[in-house]
């Protein structure tokens, strides 16, 4: 199966004043349909240039983006505006037009389609109880909190009916209890319509919930591709080594030590898997770093372990925790 | 001397102003509308950036501000005796009136359009918006508390200019300010037609100023 984006050798650059900016270097990535897509990098690494190079809302400076067997760049303007009517797209900043109330920004994008008035608004009620905003279809956009404001983003984006949907840093601007429920509808709308997602993001937090694939992108670059578990599990890049061990800077002070990294992926939550080893083992064991979840009954996350001096309990542990079905990766003199 | 006859020249030199101004700003919104249009898009973070056709219109623009009102009254007479037959009355004052505001006009428009967030004009090309589309839908309805705040302020500048037409025979209240007040040494007609001046500006801004309110959605209740 043709993957429905491709992109090929893909550089963008800008030209400021007197100096050139590389902003895309030879990027290469194929997206299948279905896929949700992450792409991971930090501020100014390029991920945003990157997404709005798949709509040519960016016209790359050389290499090929072919959506869904159109490469965009042979296309004529009346084409390619076509074409962006199956690549939806939505924002940080919600970009709503904020004279117009809820409904009418969601029947925008089929009043550009020239769908009927009356057909466009019943269309339009049925994406709003979609995304739970039914009741404020009369509302303004500037009465509604960040949250509702991307859901009405959402159904918009759904009344064009789209094949691809571009998120620019869609949970950015909004709080975790608010992101999780919006990423939760992104990836309701992946499986209910089977619409691939493009996620752009600087959170680690957001592709592990509701990736399946991640890029990591780093100062134009791509560093390294693959499905989020193998990503996560064993990241060979040091960006995406970097992106990954977010926030465990403090294991610098613990140098010299023996500590390993576990990623739970498969293990029930109601397993208390380091308590048992601890039992098991007779000796107690430092957690230096943890993040864990329960995600519908199933562990997600890393942790971050010292182990006893003893080398002998020290491998035991490592034993054990191999057997318990996690993957443990030994971090040696890691300065984060 | 507060007869009959001083009475109905100043109703009729109300009526002349008003005439003058809301005629010459509709006139200048025909052309001047469509120029701060072109300037917005086609300026080079506009959505069709031209150099050369915003370089021709900004000269333009520019050019035409410049030039004192009154020069520009004289300056373009033969072209107002073409068009009205006449260069004297407020009918054939119109015509100044409307060259010397449609390029200030066309600024205003522009400030307003260019007010509009990026961000939204960026969503509407992500659907496939054509350019006419994103003008109209966008820039034009998303500005428009500021297009109508910039309109008040624009009808009461060329209420001004018309006031300072008179002193070449345009009519109205201006003419009659200064033919009884500086040129008759009359100084009760002169400032009783300032304080009308001075009240239809109040009362246009008044108007304009409920109507932008009135129109914008972006308030939170």
């Amino acid at each position: 199966m043709d993957p429905i984006i491709r992109i090929e050798h893909l550089d963008k650059e800008f030209r400021l004043k007197d100096m050139n900016v590389q902003a895309l270097h030879d990027v290469n990535l194929d997206i299948n349909k279905g896929d949700i897509y992450g792409i991971i990098g930090m501020s100014g690494a390029g991920k945003s240039t990157l997404v709005r190079c798949l709509n040519f809302l960016e016209r790359p400076s050389g290499g090929r983006v072919v959506v869904d067997g159109k490469d965009l760049k042979a296309l004529s303007e009346k084409e390619l505006r076509e074409t962006r009517k199956d690549i939806g797209m939505i924002f940080q900043h919600f970009n709503l037009l904020m004279q117009r109330n809820v409904i009418d920004n969601v029947c925008f994008p089929m009043e550009i389609a020239g769908i009927r008035k009356n057909e466009a608004r019943k269309k339009a009620m049925e994406y709003l109880e979609i995304v739970g905003l039914k009741e404020k279809a009369k509302a303004y956009p500037a009465q509604l909190s960040g949250g509702q404001k991307q859901r009405v983003a959402i159904a918009r984006v759904l009344a064009s009916d789209p094949k691809i949907l571009l998120c620019d840093e869609a949970t950015s601007a909004l709080d975790p209890q608010t992101t999780k429920s919006i990423l939760q509808l992104l990836k309701e709308i992946n499986r209910k319509y089977g619409i691939t997602i493009v996620i752009i993001t600087h959170e680690m937090a957001v592709v592990q919930e509701i990736c399946t694939h991640v890029a990591i992108i780093d100062k134009g670059k791509l560093a390294e591709h693959g499905t989020v578990e193998e990503i996560f599990q064993s990241p060979k890049s040091k960006e995406a080594k970097k992106l990954i061990y977010q926030g465990m800077e403090r294991i610098a002070e613990m140098k010299g030590k023996r500590c390993v990294r576990i990623v739970f992926t498969e293990n029930s939550s109601f397993e208390p898997v380091i308590g048992n080893m601890v039992l098991a083992c007779k000796t107690p064991v430092n957690i230096l770093y943890a993040n864990t979840r329960d995600l519908d009954g199933v562990a997600q996350g890393e942790m971050v372990l010292q182990l006893p001096e003893d080398t002998e309990i020290a491998d035991k542990m490592i034993a054990y925790l191999k057997g318990a079905r996690l993957s443990v990766e030994e971090l040696e003199d890691y300065v984060g | 001397m507060w007869d009959n006859e001083v009475i109905m020249m100043i109703v009729r030199g109300i009526g002349e102003t008003l005439y003058m101004t809301l005629v010459s700003s509709f006139l200048g919104y025909v052309l001047g509308l469509p120029m701060g249009i072109i300037l917005t898009v086609t300026d080079k973070d506009g959505i069709r950036p031209n150099a050369s056709v915003y370089k021709i219109f900004d000269a333009v623009s520019n050019v035409f501000r410049s030039i004192p009102f009154l020069i520009l009254l004289i300056l373009i007479q033969p072209l107002t005796r073409v068009i009205v037959g006449k260069t004297y009355g407020s009918t054939a004052m119109i015509v100044p009136l409307t060259i010397a505001a449609a390029p200030y006009i066309a600024r205003m428009v522009e400030s307003s359009l260019k007010e509009v967030d990026h961000g939204v004009i960026e969503a509407a090309q992500s659907m496939g918006a054509s350019t006419w589309t994103i003008v109209y839908k966008v820039l034009l309805t998303e500005a428009r508390t500021s297009l109508v705040v910039n309109a008040t302020i624009a009808t009461g500048t060329i209420l001004g200019y018309s006031a300072m037409a008179g002193t070449v025979g345009a009519g109205g209240l201006g003419d009659i300010a200064i033919r009884y007040g500086y040129y008759r040494y009359q100084a009760d007609i002169m400032i009783v037609t300032v304080i009308i001046l001075v009240l239809l500006v109040q009362i246009m801004q008044g108007i304009g100023m409920y109507i932008s309110r009135k129109i914008d959605r972006r308030r939170t209740r």
